[in-house]
């Protein structure tokens, strides 16, 4: 295929558009990085800033829609182009979710206050962020190189997480069941957790997004998923 | 060029497919020449009764070639032949015992500039019936009328029949051209660009009467526009250098082309 269009003004939009949802993706993935690291560290003021970042994320993703939207009134995109501005629209709105899903971390770090947890109950939690970023990090890859394959790794890679999501959750569950008093930031670390797990089914949404981008064609066949936290709760009789 | 990337039937007359298309017209191995010059290459597509065909392409890919071969327009020219077969119900257009009048009473066709005739809006209409039709003036009016009304143009012409057609404006003319085809009762209707000389609300209307008449009729497009094709088609092919480069659903055409040239041409990344 030839790169260029004839007009353009048409491949800069385009570009513009591509190196936005990049630089939204970069904004994303440091939220979760640091969100997570403000649990760790029991760091307020870190989880502060996570919340406060938040409204960057925001308003990039609303450039994103009026770009996409201008770009498609001018130029009446078709087959590749208009599945690159598709792409775009739905890669922000995960994006989105993704900083919107850091900032609730943040957010219960803050509410937590000096009430933290013993640093050994939030290592099943920084796993999975290990894990989730660095799905986040392929699937974003996948997309400025605009490779379906990896795309796909990372598609079939989110049966993991759920994995570990579903035995912090046992985890959780067994300290609260031993201590009352670890109920409340036990029940935080879980919706920690489920955030956590989240952000990875919105990396394998890009992945999907980024195989259409690439093919044309939505994926059809089933996503491996793994044991959910649901049956970890089942499993307890509680 | 490969062929793979679609799929002809292989029936050679009208047959109702599994998915319920009923063929009217089969290209098949179609060459054409002007003089020496092999416009057309072993061209293969179906129309189908009931659907929208839009034939894209840039200029002097052949798409007007074509459309002039289906009612053997280019018969009006020496030096121009076609060889293969054009499958019109059971008769092939191309055998030279194909009686043309009759043919082009079949075939319609909507050029690219209105061409009203020099006479009266109700002439321009019964003129054409009046050639294949002896009918009492009572049911000579109600052939008018019905195909001004089929045309979107009743309303806005049934004060002033008696009018110059060529006094009417560039959208009316387009729509009286398209009134003129209809009356004479064709199976086929072959539009030419028929919205390039026209603003954007009379290009509406015109593609609102294709929607309106595909329920009747057999419908090829040649449009420069993509966005109309996109519109009005139920099917759209692309061709490029005499060849038909791909041909399928206008909704996979536009959004996942399977060959890269058809999708240079519709995202403007050609040449």
């Amino acid at each position: 295929m030839n790169e260029q269009h004839t007009a353009k003004a048409f491949d800069i939009d385009l570009q513009e558009l591509s190196r936005m949802v990049a630089e939204m993706g970069g904004l994303a993935e440091k939220q979760v990085a640091d969100a997570v690291d403000a649990l760790a560290k029991r760091d307020t003021n870190m989880a502060q800033r996570v919340t406060d970042s938040d409204n960057a994320i925001d308003v990039l993703q609303r450039e994103i829609e009026e770009r996409s939207v201008l770009t498609i009134a001018r130029r009446q995109p078709m087959a590749v182009d208009l599945r690159e501005i598709v792409g775009a629209l739905r890669l922000a709105n995960d994006l989105e979710r993704v900083g919107d899903l850091a900032k609730n971390i943040a957010k219960r770090v803050i509410a937590l206050n000096a009430e933290f947890p013993p640093p050994k109950l939030i290592r099943g939690v920084e796993h999975m962020t290990d894990l989730v970023l660095g799905q986040l990090k392929a699937v974003l890859d996948a997309y400025a190189r605009r490779d379906d394959a990896k795309a796909m790794a990372v598609w079939r890679g989110d049966e993991e997480i759920d994995a570990v999501c579903t035995s912090v959750f046992r985890e959780l569950l067994t300290y609260m069941m031993e201590d009352p008093r670890n109920i409340t930031f036990c029940i935080h670390l879980m919706f920690c957790a489920k955030n956590i797990e989240r952000m990875g089914d919105h990396a394998t949404n890009i992945a999907e997004t980024v195989h259409y981008i690439v093919g044309g064609a939505p994926i059809t066949e089933r996503r491996p998923k793994g044991e959910t936290e649901i049956s970890a709760l089942a499993g307890t009789n509680v | 060029m490969t062929m793979a990337n679609f799929t002809v039937p292989t029936v050679t007359s009208t047959v109702t497919s599994a998915d319920g298309l009923t063929e009217k017209i089969s290209v098949r191995n179609l060459d054409f020449f002007y003089g020496d010059h092999r416009a057309l290459k072993t061209i293969n597509v179906a129309l189908y009764h009931g659907k929208v065909t839009a034939f894209i392409g840039p200029s002097g890919c052949g798409k007007s070639t074509l459309l002039r071969v289906l009612n053997r327009m280019y018969d009006l020219y020496p030096n121009q032949r076609a060889t293969g077969t054009v499958q019109l119900d059971h008769d092939n257009i191309l055998s030279p015992s194909q009686d043309l009048n009759l043919l082009r009473a079949k075939v319609g066709m909507v050029f690219q500039k209105p061409t009203p005739f020099p006479m009266t809006i109700y002439e321009n209409i019964a003129f054409g019936i009046r050639l294949y039709e002896k009918l009492p003036k009572s049911e000579l009016d109600g052939r008018v009328q019905h195909a001004l009304e089929r045309a979107a143009l009743w309303n806005e012409v049934k004060d002033k029949l008696g009018a110059n057609g060529q006094s009417l404006s560039g959208g009316q003319q387009q729509r009286l051209c398209i009134a003129r085809t209809v009356a004479v009762r064709p199976e086929v209707i072959l539009f030419d660009e028929p919205c390039s000389a026209l603003d954007p609300i009379s290009t509406a209307k015109i593609e609102e009467l294709i929607d309106e008449l595909k329920e009747d009729y057999t419908i090829a497009i040649v449009t420069h526009n993509m966005q109309q094709a996109a519109r009005v088609s139920d099917f759209t092919a692309f061709m490029y250098l005499g060849e038909l480069v791909e041909y399928g659903e206008t909704t996979k055409i536009f959004t996942a082309p399977n060959d890269r040239r058809t999708q240079d041409y519709i995202t403007g990344r050609f040449g």
